[in-house]
């Protein structure tokens, strides 16, 4: 009943491991519905590859909703396809025609290592996190929430930066693999807030030198990262992060 | 069949938490320091206990099966967290949230957990502001709440539809920091395969790295379980592709009772089903219940446009059947109605499985009050109708957007269509008061085990049991057990135990590939998925459920005599993932089926037939039925009964009515 | 001990220097073209000429013209290690890239277009400021300030100087283009009020001053300009 009518031609990035080489294979497929999501249409892939004795081809995925930032597709030339705003779980086949090629690449850095096809290594964001991106408040050492009072505008503006979902596309479309944007969102929802503060200087220098320390290119304003972003993030976060990191090196007098 | 101890402190019921709170072993820092911690999870309840035992100066290690702890499945919440914060003075208090939770779970959950759980959920909201997690706000810069179902006051606090996702990332970067710090070691695309078990306390686990496929032996005086609910048993659910119940099965299988497994929530409003291409289904936040409407046409097949179909012909059903609650009765309640008006004839859509949400009456009412803030007197309907699109589009933005993304239709001019789908799990493994389970040393917190929400789960009530759990109950319980355990020192991993259960997890992969079948996981995963809604989903008899289990017991045969496994052991597979998932979902399936054949009534989420009233609502059998049902696994998928008994001390049961 | 670390040496520190090199061209380029832009009197150069004069001999110009110098290097080297680490940081390239998709193309071009412009620099030097500092100009004018614009219509007879000329313009408007706002965001500076007008200012900015600079070889060469 869900068999549609499209024909593609796939080449997709088959990768055994991180250590041998990989190519772009290609498969074709039929009877594609436009209703169905693109990782549904790799699952109908992986199920015919599966009954053919064949590997079938991996890549990272979770939620399918676009939220916990594990789907992670270079699709024809660009992160998460040709739709803006959305994530490769969230891209559906009514995107392309009937009788498309489809190129289907991981995201490439040095800093994200291919794991094995499609799935790259993204811990990097991790350990950038874990060098400064947090409030130091321990368990229990809160007071009332309403305490202190944000306001809106600050507080909706931080929450814009929070939305990020950590899926690294900036990274992968950014020619220089810059990961500024994904930094920048982070520095940038603590620095809005009054809770932030206390670390704020501190943090930013932590979380830059993390950065560089695992590869990422240097970022050059082109822009590409905020408009491949599936939540909008946008590059005002990393003009506040420039602010941000100067500050901390010229005008506080706390070094790290 | 034993009684059941729950340890429940002795005293009012008020009073309980706090005397045990100052009455509770304590470990002096030093000795902390050389106790290990095992933490399974990263979700709300794992990546917050890890993060305050790791700050209580405990040795933690982490585990979690995606590449990253932030992507734990906790971060699709969309809609919000209770807490009685009363902050919008209209009447709220932690007895009101206690009641409401009691009532909501169809009086079948443990009153003194429930009344502790209402009475951190203020402390929640502090440690998350206090984390920089940005909750929505008001121009005056305080908090916002909204309503969600089962309830009469405002007490949930959201960011955006995006509520755990923030919450999540506040828990995330408490744990990054320890991990930063080296007090908690994590373990990414790492899958807990076995719980090790050594004079009948739980002391370890075996995992396996996904990547490289090794398993890996690791000692802990404590192992808690925070792997989240099964509702992928269904295959069909709103949970991520990737949970599971292992975990929690084969803590079950070494001796952990599991709790009320047959107590599903099925949610009302989901994007139906579009075709069998289908891999998982999509929430629309209950928080969409504020300000939509459900209704179906009041005639047979209507097969107008929605908008061509006037007022006077639509059936607002919930707000006919249910005027006191309306649109806002909780889940179970509303899930069930869609499939009674779908199943009689009145359903909507290509399918007809699927009933209207729709949102035009309250855009229409936003534009107004807009429209006479923007001093605009006697509006047209058009500058309503634009003026509210905008309110509704800053309250549920991102909501219409993800359900445009899916269906093709844009809901700010049609309305939704919506479907009940599993969602979550009210069952799990059975704890007591400390949250431990029938494993000396073995704990569960957040979906995982099956604590707070009796037999229905009210909205924005899981957040705040994952984060009670997490940040303020385990770390404080889990002191009466190790503080008796500062003697022990660390195990040696070549243990017969440790090498015992690696042997036995190393010899189930291996069977997998030795099978050499000809279907693939999923194809036993749907299988399974379809026996399971079809008769123990939103609505179960004891004939469809006798036959249910025949037909899983068959499936296991045929699944360890045809699956498919492609690949090796020894590299990343995702396909041997998920068939030792699978493997595990189809046990538990039956025990599902098991408990619901046993459950003779219906109660929450659990509907049989034979027990409702005239009016097709829920009929409870308080005289026989008030207990946890706690299943014990005998070997063999063959499970034994124990009852822990309910009492009620403080909330006179009563039937639920929302009328 | 409190010390600057790596202000500089760190990724936004590398890109500090751009921005404050490259805005500090800028800000040479205006005076450079404003001075140029005399040769448009139209009287055989005296206007410019005593222009030419005032920079050569006014002290503090000669300090600038130092600080020019080292930033001008400065914006150079730094720029060429920033493309060739920035290409090292993806050693694996994809198949196919559309980054028409997502940035301008001359946003992922400032390599080239800075090499387009050094290769012009260095005629360009070369023929004036190598001249005027260091060989001598040969010829004074009326006034007997040395008469720069011989040298400059000299030059601009040669037809594949003029159109080395108006290339590197059109090389240096596109750099402009992307680079006028990119340092503000680079520095920081970015205000939902003000960058805007930084963005629309920089925009006009690149086009005006590469056009008149890409019309005075022209002019001389076309016989406008005596
Ligand atoms: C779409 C959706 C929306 C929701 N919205 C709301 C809402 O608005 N409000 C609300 O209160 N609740 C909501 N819920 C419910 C709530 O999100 C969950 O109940 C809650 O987040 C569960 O948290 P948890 O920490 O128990 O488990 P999870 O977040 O599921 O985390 C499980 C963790 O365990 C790990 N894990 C599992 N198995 C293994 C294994 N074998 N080995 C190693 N690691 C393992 C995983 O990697 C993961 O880190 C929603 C649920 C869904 C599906
Ligand atoms: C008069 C000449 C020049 C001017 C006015 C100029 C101006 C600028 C400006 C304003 C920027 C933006 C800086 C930022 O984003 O912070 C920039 C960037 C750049 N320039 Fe130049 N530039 C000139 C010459 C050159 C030359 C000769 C090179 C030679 C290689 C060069 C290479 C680059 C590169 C690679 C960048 C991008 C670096 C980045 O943004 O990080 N430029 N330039
Ligand atoms: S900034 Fe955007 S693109 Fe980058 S990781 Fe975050 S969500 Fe993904
Ligand atoms: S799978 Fe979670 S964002 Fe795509």
């Amino acid at each position: 009943m869900s068999t549609g009518n499209m024909n593609l031609t796939l080449k997709i990035w088959r990768q055994k491991s991180s250590k041998t080489n990989g190519k772009l294979v290609d498969y074709k497929l039929s009877e594609i519905s436009p209703d169905m999501s693109f990782l549904e249409m790799f699952d109908v892939l992986n199920e015919e590859l599966i009954s053919k004795g064949d590997e079938p081809v991996v890549f990272d995925h979770d939620c399918r909703e676009g939220i916990c930032g594990a789907c992670s597709m270079y699709i024809n030339g660009r992160p998460h396809g040709p739709k803006e705003g959305v994530t490769t779980c969230q891209l559906h086949m009514r995107s392309f025609k009937d009788g498309d090629t489809i190129v289907v690449e991981p995201w490439r850095a040095k800093a994200f290592p291919v794991i094995k096809d499609l799935t790259v290594d993204r811990t990097a964001f991790d350990r950038v996190i874990a060098a400064g991106g947090f409030i130091s408040v321990n368990t229990g050492n809160a007071q009332d929430a309403n305490n202190l009072p944000i306001p809106k505008v600050q507080a909706d503006s931080a929450f814009e930066a929070a939305a990020c979902i950590g899926c690294g596309a900036c990274v992968a479309t950014c020619k220089n693999a810059s990961a500024m944007l994904f930094v920048s969102a982070k520095i940038s929802q603590l620095a809005q807030l009054p809770q932030g503060q206390p670390e704020r200087y501190r943090r930013v220098q932590s979380m830059v030198a993390q950065m560089d320390a695992e590869g990422f290119g240097n970022c050059t304003n082109t822009g590409a990262c905020e408009a491949e972003c599936p939540k909008g993030i946008s590059l005002e976060n990393i003009a506040r992060m420039n602010r941000d990191f100067l500050s901390s090196k010229f005008v506080s007098e706390e070094s790290i | 069949m034993a009684e059941l101890n729950a340890n429940i402190p002795e005293g009012d019921l008020m009073e309980k938490w706090t005397k045990l709170k100052s009455s509770m072993p304590l470990v002096n820092p030093a000795n902390k320091r050389s106790i290990e911690v095992i933490v399974v999870g990263s979700g709300l309840a794992g990546a917050s206990a890890a993060a305050t035992l790791a700050e209580m100066g405990y040795k933690v290690k982490c585990f979690c099966f995606q590449d990253s702890p932030r992507r734990a499945h906790s971060i699709a919440a969309q809609g919000g967290i209770n807490a009685a914060k009363n902050y919008q003075n209209d009447g709220d208090s932690t007895y009101r949230l206690f009641y409401d939770t009691i009532k909501g779970g169809d009086y079948r959950a443990r009153e003194a957990n429930v009344y502790r759980l209402a009475e951190v959920s203020a402390n929640i909201i502090d440690q998350c502001v206090a984390q920089g997690v940005p909750l929505a706000r008001e121009y005056g810069g305080l908090l916002d709440n909204r309503s969600f179902g089962g309830t009469q006051v405002q007490r949930t606090f959201y960011a955006a539809g995006q509520t755990g996702q923030q919450l999540l990332l506040g828990a995330y970067s408490a744990l990054e920091r320890q991990i930063g710090m080296g007090k908690v070691e994590m373990f990414t695309r790492h899958e807990m395969m076995d719980v090790v078990v050594i004079d009948g306390k739980a002391r370890g686990i075996i995992a396996r790295n996904l990547i490289t496929g090794e398993l890996e032996r690791h000692f802990g005086h404590a192992v808690l379980l925070g792997s989240g609910g099964y509702g992928n048993v269904f295959y069909l659910s709103t949970n991520a592709m990737g949970s599971n119940v292992t975990a929690a099965w084969k803590a079950h299988k070494k001796g952990a009772f599991f709790g009320n497994p047959c107590y599903t929530q099925i949610h009302p409003t989901c994007i139906p089903v579009s075709g069998d291409h289908q891999s998982k289904l999509t929430l629309m936040s209950e928080s969409l219940r504020n300000d939509g409407r459900i209704w179906v046409p009041k005639k047979k097949g209507d097969d107008r446009s929605p908008i061509d179909i006037p007022e006077e012909e639509r059936d607002y059903y919930l707000e006919r059947r249910y005027p006191a609650f309306g649109n806002l009765v909780p889940r179970d309640v509303a899930s069930r109605a869609a499939k009674e008006r779908c199943d009689a004839g009145y359903g909507v859509g290509k399918s007809k499985l699927a009933v209207y949400l729709d949102f035009k009456a309250n855009t229409e009412r936003y534009g107004r009050i807009e429209a006479n803030k923007h001093n605009i007197h006697n509006p047209d309907k058009e500058t309503c109708m634009r003026l509210g699109r905008e309110v509704i589009k800053e309250k549920y933005g991102n909501l219409f957007d993800m359900y445009k993304q899916i269906t093709g239709e844009d809901p700010y001019e049609l309305p939704m269509r919506i479907y009940p789908a599993v969602h979550y799990t009210m069952g799990g493994l059975w704890v007591d008061y400390n949250l431990m389970t029938t494993v000396p040393g073995l704990y569960a917190m957040g979906e995982a085990n099956f604590s707070d929400h009796g037999a229905n789960r009210l909205g924005a009530s899981a957040l705040m049991q994952g984060l009670a759990d997490g940040y303020f109950v385990i770390p404080l319980t889990i002191g009466a057990y190790l503080s008796k355990e500062i003697a022990t020192k660390a195990i040696p991993l070549d243990h017969p135990a440790f090498v015992e259960a690696e042997a036995s997890v190393k010899s189930i992969v291996d069977k997998f590939f030795a099978i050499k079948g000809t279907k693939s996981v999923d194809h036993f995963h749907k299988k399974l998925g379809k026996i399971m809604w079809d008769k123990c989903g939103m609505a179960r008899n004891a004939k469809g459920l006798t036959e249910a289990i025949a037909e899983i017991q068959q499936l296991r045969k045929d699944f360890w005599s045809d699956v498919r496994v492609p690949g090796e052991a020894n590299e990343f597979n995702p396909e041997l993932e998920k068939a030792g998932r699978v493997a595990d979902f189809i046990e538990l399936g039956e025990l599902m089926c098991i408990d619901a054949l046993n459950r003779n009534e219906s109660c929450g989420g659990h509907f049989r037939e034979e027990y409702q009233t005239e009016e097709g609502e829920a009929l409870r059998d308080d005289e026989n039925y008030a207990y946890v049902s706690a299943w014990e696994y005998k070997g063999d998928v063959t499970f034994n009964l124990h009852k822990e008994e309910l009492k009620f001390e403080n909330i006179k049961v009563a039937q639920r009515s929302y009328k | 001990m409190a010390s600057f670390g790596n202000a500089f040496s760190s990724s936004i520190g590398k890109k500090l220097i751009m921005g404050i090199t490259g805005l500090f061209l800028i800000s040479f380029l205006a005076v450079h073209c404003f001075i140029n832009a005399l040769i448009f009197v139209n009287d055989g150069g005296l206007t410019f000429n005593l222009g030419a004069h005032f920079m050569a001999t006014n002290w503090f110009i000669r300090a600038m013209e130092v600080v020019l110098m080292a930033g001008l290097l400065a914006h150079i080297i730094q720029g060429l290690r920033l493309v060739f680490q920035n290409q090292a940081a993806r050693p694996v390239k994809y198949a196919v890239v559309d980054g028409a998709a997502n940035s301008k193309w001359y946003s992922r071009s400032m390599g080239l277009l800075g090499t387009i412009l050094l290769i012009f620099l260095i005629v360009h030097l070369s023929d004036f400021w190598v001249v005027s500092r260091f060989t001598g100009i040969p010829t004074v004018d009326a006034n007997d300030h040395e008469n720069l614009f011989a040298v400059m219509v000299a030059r601009f007879q040669t037809p594949w100087v003029v159109i080395l000329y108006v290339l590197a313009m059109a090389s240096l408007c596109y750099h402009l283009l992307h680079g006028f706002a990119s340092a503000f965001q680079t520095l920081g500076w970015n205000h939902k009020k003000y960058t805007p007008l930084i963005k629309a200012f920089g925009v006009w900015y690149s086009i005006i001053i590469s056009i008149l600079f890409a019309i005075m070889p022209v002019a001389i060469y076309a016989g406008f300009i005596k």
